[in-house]
């Protein structure tokens, strides 16, 4: 408020001040290196995995050894090789799922929050509504029943549920920055509604997409990762690893790393993804009250 | 006899910047003082001072403060606790966000007197509330914050601070918000109940006019310094600071109509502070030794002290050359309204805002919407701009037929009618830079290309003049005035026949006001511009406005020429709002006259 310190200039709010801040929180920090960790798992992974993910390599259910870093799995297929080319699936089926979420919420939220129709507003909440009605486990069921388990049909199912919460946050944000006298002055100068939507909305409320994003992203993980797991999304042979634990639960006492090791993968994903993106919505939350 | 003693006291941020520096203040028994400056000059963090409390991120770093026979400075939280509310309490700045909303008004006064014997109690706030004005029934003490006027508010406020009977009040603005009529009544019972009560009283705020009507002393303070301090008398009759005269003359007046002249420049913040007179840069009697040296507070005259090497060349405060307009009514209307109606809400929570208002405004002529808050005058700005539907009636440009809303008229017609929002710190968008604002103003309103359109930016940046270097900073790193200057250089750029103002000065300072009216003046004169300026404050209609109109609850009750109204009103509604319209009591102190 009265902090001595000279005004933060919007070059270094921006660019490298930013990313400068974010590393003052530990936790953040923590996040972005494991993060970084699983990604590149992710994408090197098939690269440097000792046997193919679809071959027998010894008997079934072996425990680690020399060759074997992780074991077999129940057809005696390489735990390590598989996990080096399950995360691409997973993180990237993931991504697409909260793109599309962004692709419905991001225009019916600020169309709810911005128009003055109670018609417009009442169907897209009301839609939404519905959506939130379901528990996001049983309308996937339904969805994958329908489509054939059809991984596609799976993510656009995901990311619909994910652009539920997505639209009332949205909303939530236009509905303050509508009324600012900003926007007024951009009616009064006849602007187009889309362009009042892009040029002055938009990156009004930006800070809470921002802040959004990560959440959003981890729950893209672990939806996309139950329906593997539920066995309506991908199909075998493929390594994912939530279709991983699920092949594997067998033989749980006979090698337990072979859904140890993936579930902990999951689980750090999400943990790491919520530790930046809560990180940034500290740094973007300062950085907000000085801008005002 | 002294009751409040502050010697040497600083205030420092944590980083060590100090916020208020070297100050030595005291104020007798039952004394007034009148702590006047700019936003930013330290007047709160002083008036917080007295009751032991640096705010976070601050902290009293050298000095005593003692209240009668208290020292208040070196106690524990807990010992402060006991002397606050009881021998030094405080009326915080915004009544609205100062009251706990869930708590009733009656539980959170007896709050102020646990510490009583459980007889006493209820004598006291009876007591305290009949002297703050307030009905003293259990229905009243059984509201809650929320379901009592703002105007309430500011007195249940006053009860709290007053029920325990400290004998030191510090008022933080109490009046900065409220409309004309209502603070006028406020200041008189302010004045009341000081006769009852006994105490002293800081009375903080920017406002010189407030403090002429109700003080015996002032002290002005600048950049975290007291710069003038005296008798009111003294003071305002032959101010010796130069800050103090710029004050002065950024007073408007109705009374005697001047062309204001706004203080140069702009206050220093925390930490900007140079080695030598931190007023030097705005200063019109600087000389080579204020660069080098902080003047010392220099005692004049009996209690009159200022802190000035060049106090004495400081000249009398100038009346300055009286507005002279020229005959306009002849020229043909740019901009008519005819028989406006206009209502809030639909069915039957509707509220009538306009009746059947009409007017007219030539170019070159400034005419003024003068009301209380709700008598509708932004209702009609608005309808005029296209952001609110009439219900009824027609609005006229260039002979033309304006559509009801600003989406369906003509780009030409949005581009003549140019609107200047109450709020800076909201009518500026602060993801953009002030350049991107303004060049797609003219791009979207002229037509312009983008090259054009910068160059136009850096023009009507020069026109209210703001440094070029102003395109590339955003909003957010603005002070108040500079952003109000730029949201009028967004007007500018549409090269606009017909501006109109909804209450743009009233979220600035007086001296900021002042800057901003000469600039307007200016502008409208170069540019031959009509303006619709709205206000509720009667010296700003006096020093900048023609014709004036004056509202309440939506209908015209008088209209007329400024010089004519100002001097001859006749309805009462009108007689009531020139009553409470705070003046710089110059009369008094017989220098209106000499000069």
């Amino acid at each position: 408020m009265t902090a001595p310190m000279a005004r933060t200039t919007p070059n270094d709010a921006r660019g490298l001040g930013r990313r400068l801040r974010l590393a003052r929180h530990p936790a953040a920090v923590v996040g972005l290196i494991l993060l970084a960790v699983i990604v590149t798992i992710a994408l090197i992974g098939p690269y440097v995995a000792p046997f193919s993910p679809t071959a027998v390599a010894d008997l079934p259910f072996a425990t680690p050894d020399m060759h074997h870093w992780l074991g077999t799995d129940e057809l005696g297929r390489d735990v390590l090789s598989r996990v080096l080319n399950g995360g691409q699936s997973l993180l990237g089926l993931s991504v697409l799922a909260t793109a599309v979420a962004y692709a419905i919420g991001l225009p019916a939220g600020l169309a709810a929050g911005y128009t003055r129709s109670r018609t417009t507003n009442s169907i897209i909440m009301r839609g939404v509504d519905v959506l939130l009605s379901f528990p996001p486990p049983l309308l996937l069921l339904v969805v994958a029943t329908g489509a054939n388990s059809n991984i596609w049909a799976m993510v656009l199912a995901v990311g619909l549920v994910l652009a539920a919460p997505l639209t009332r946050i949205v909303r939530a944000g236009t509905l303050d920055v509508a009324q600012r006298a900003y926007v007024e002055a951009a009616v009064a100068r006849g602007e187009h509604t889309g362009r009042i939507l892009r040029r002055e909305v938009l990156p009004n409320i930006l800070s809470v997409i921002f802040a959004d994003v990560g959440l959003r992203l981890s729950y893209a993980v672990l939806l996309i990762a139950s329906v593997n797991f539920l066995g309506v999304g991908l199909q075998p042979p493929s390594s994912d690893w939530g279709l991983m634990i699920a092949e594997n639960r067998q033989g749980l006492n006979l090698n337990p790393w072979m859904v140890i090791v993936p579930a902990m993968l999951v689980a750090i994903i999400t943990v790491s993804i919520n530790l930046v993106a809560d990180g940034i919505a500290r740094t973007l939350g300062t950085s907000i009250e000085r801008a005002r | 006899m002294t009751l409040l003693d502050i010697r040497g006291l600083t205030v420092a941020t944590t980083f060590g910047a100090p916020i208020i520096e070297g100050i030595d203040l005291q104020i007798a028994e039952r004394e007034i003082l009148g702590l006047v400056g700019e936003s930013g000059s330290g007047k709160t963090t002083l008036g917080l001072a007295a009751l032991g409390y640096a705010r976070p991120g601050s902290s009293v770093t050298t000095g005593s403060i003692r209240i009668g026979q208290e020292a208040i400075l070196g106690r524990t939280a807990r010992d402060l606790r006991r002397l606050r509310g009881r021998v030094v309490s405080y009326v915080p700045q915004d009544p609205a966000a100062a009251m706990n909303p869930a708590r009733r008004i009656g539980d959170q006064l007896a709050d102020r007197v646990a510490h009583r014997p459980r007889a006493e109690r209820s004598n006291l706030i009876i007591r305290a509330l009949q002297r703050a004005q307030l009905p003293a029934e259990p229905a009243f003490l059984a509201r809650f914050p929320h379901q009592i006027s703002g105007g309430q508010q500011q007195r249940a406020l006053i009860a709290m601070a007053i029920v325990a009977e400290p004998s030191l009040v510090v008022l933080d603005e109490p009046t900065t918000g409220l409309d004309v009529v209502t603070q006028a009544a406020l200041l008189s019972e302010l004045n009341a109940l000081h006769d009852q009560i006994g105490a002293s009283l800081i009375y903080v705020t920017h406002d010189l006019a407030a403090v002429s009507t109700i003080a015996d002393s002032v002290a002005v303070m600048y950049a975290g310094r007291i710069v003038e301090r005296g008798q009111l008398r003294e003071v305002l009759s032959r101010p010796r600071h130069p800050y103090t005269i710029g004050l002065m003359e950024s007073v408007p007046d109705h009374g005697r109509p001047t062309k204001l002249r706004g203080l140069p420049g702009v206050a220093l913040g925390v930490g900007q502070w140079p080695v030598g007179c931190p007023f030097e840069p705005r200063c019109r009697q600087a000389q080579l030794d204020c660069t080098l040296a902080m003047p010392n507070f220099e005692t004049i005259h009996l209690d009159h002290a200022v802190r000035c090497f060049h106090w004495r060349q400081t000249p009398p405060i100038a009346v300055h050359e009286p507005l002279r307009r020229e005959q306009l009514a002849d020229r043909e209307a740019i901009l008519t309204v005819d028989r406006l109606c206009a209502v809030h809400g639909r069915g039957a929570d509707q509220i009538v805002a306009a009746q059947y208002v009409s007017l007219t405004v030539r170019p070159g002529e400034c005419v003024a919407l003068v009301g209380e808050s709700g008598s509708g005058k932004t209702t009609i700005a608005r309808c005029i701009a296209g952001l609110h539907k009439p219900a009824a009636g027609t609005i006229v440009l260039h002979g033309q037929k304006l559509a009801a809303l600003a989406g369906d008229r003509s780009r030409k017609q949005r581009q003549h009618l140019q609107f200047v929002f109450q709020n800076p710190y909201e009518s500026l968008n602060p993801r953009h830079t002030v350049g991107a604002i303004l060049s797609h103003a003219a791009a979207m309103l002229r037509n312009l290309p983008e090259s054009t359109a910068r160059n136009e930016a850096a023009r009507v940046l020069d026109e209210v003049r703001l440094p070029a270097s102003s395109v590339k900073r955003y909003p957010g790193e603005l002070s108040g005035g500079e952003r109000q200057r730029v949201a009028i250089a967004r007007a500018l750029i549409a090269d606009p026949g017909v501006l109109i103002c909804d209450e743009i000065t009233s979220a600035l300072d007086v001296s900021v006001q002042a800057a901003v009216l000469d600039l307007l003046g200016n502008l409208q004169a170069a540019h031959g511009l009509a303006m619709v300026f709205i206000t509720h404050d009667l010296g700003v209609v006096a020093s900048i406005a023609d014709r004036m109109l004056v509202l309440n609850r939506g209908v015209i009750c008088e209209q007329g020429n400024v010089s004519d109204l100002i001097v001859r009103p006749t309805d009462e509604y009108t007689k009531r709002l020139l009553e409470a319209a705070p003046r710089l009591e110059l009369a008094a102190t017989g220098i209106g006259s000499t000069t």
